[in-house]
């Protein structure tokens, strides 16, 4: 756990904090992958979770993503990679199919799994943070969320950031 | 022989990292651990890994897409 603060404004040069803002299937991993290898190495971590970041600590997660006006995303498909016209991307089911094919491929590909980072995450002590402002906005209780989380504001995040070396904001 | 063997084969990153910390609790001080890998990414990881944490990479090689690393747990 981090330490709480002495007012004394030191940077712990091993400390990271990450704000995460968006919580699709694809990017939900790059916090969860930091989180946890900063852990492995060390690190104290800290993770703010603030707007569409904040359902990733959902109990039950049902991640998806969408190739809508993301144009960078072509997933390997008979020998070459294909991406989606947003047209299509538009149809019903199509996010549904899209979100199945990248589960599929990260299970081949030997990738973790959300939950499963996630679970690594508190295992290794990452102090997570979820925004109270967005859970009034959206509605969410913390009957909904995992064990273990805080609540906390613009100020909890920022006195935990003076200490850190690192700050990120995915 | 190393006190403990860990195969993270057909895992990816950040996997094969988070299962060595993990092996590495059962490791005794000064104790190794070998891991085998197939991810070549952990080869670059493992490197970095060790020089953050003070856990000594004592040797790493690669034979048919299988990587070994050798690390020592730091005192």
């Amino acid at each position: 756990m981090s330490e709480q603060s002495n007012g004394s404004g030191s940077v712990n040069p091993h400390s990271m904090t990450i704000i995460v803002t968006k919580g699709s299937l694809d990017w939900a991993y790059p916090p969860f992958i930091l989180s946890t290898t900063a852990a492995a190495m060390g690190l104290d971590v800290t993770m703010f979770f603030t707007f569409y970041g904040l359902p990733l600590l959902l109990k039950d997660l049902d991640l998806k993503v969408t190739s809508l006006g993301n144009t960078a995303m072509k997933m390997p498909m008979m020998g070459g990679h294909m991406g989606m016209p947003n047209l299509v991307s538009a149809i019903p089911g199509v996010d549904r199919m899209a979100s199945k094919m990248m589960k599929n491929l990260i299970k081949k590909k030997g990738v973790a799994s959300i939950e499963d980072l996630r679970e690594m995450a508190v295992e290794a002590d990452v102090r997570l943070i979820a925004c109270q402002m967005t859970m009034d906005l959206f509605e969410y209780d913390t009957s909904d969320m995992i064990e273990g989380i805080e609540l906390g504001g613009a100020a909890t995040y920022i006195e935990v950031a003076t200490q850190s070396h690192i700050n990120l904001f995915i | 022989m190393a006190d403990k063997v860990l195969d993270a084969k057909g895992l990816n990153c950040p996997l094969p990292i988070l299962k060595a910390k993990k092996a590495l609790k059962e490791v005794p001080e000064g104790g190794t651990l070998e891991i085998l890998a197939t991810d070549p990414g952990s080869v670059a990881d493992f490197q970095a890994f060790c020089r953050t944490t003070g856990n000594e990479l004592v040797e790493h090689s690669e034979e048919g897409g299988v990587y070994q690393f050798l690390i020592r747990k730091s005192a």
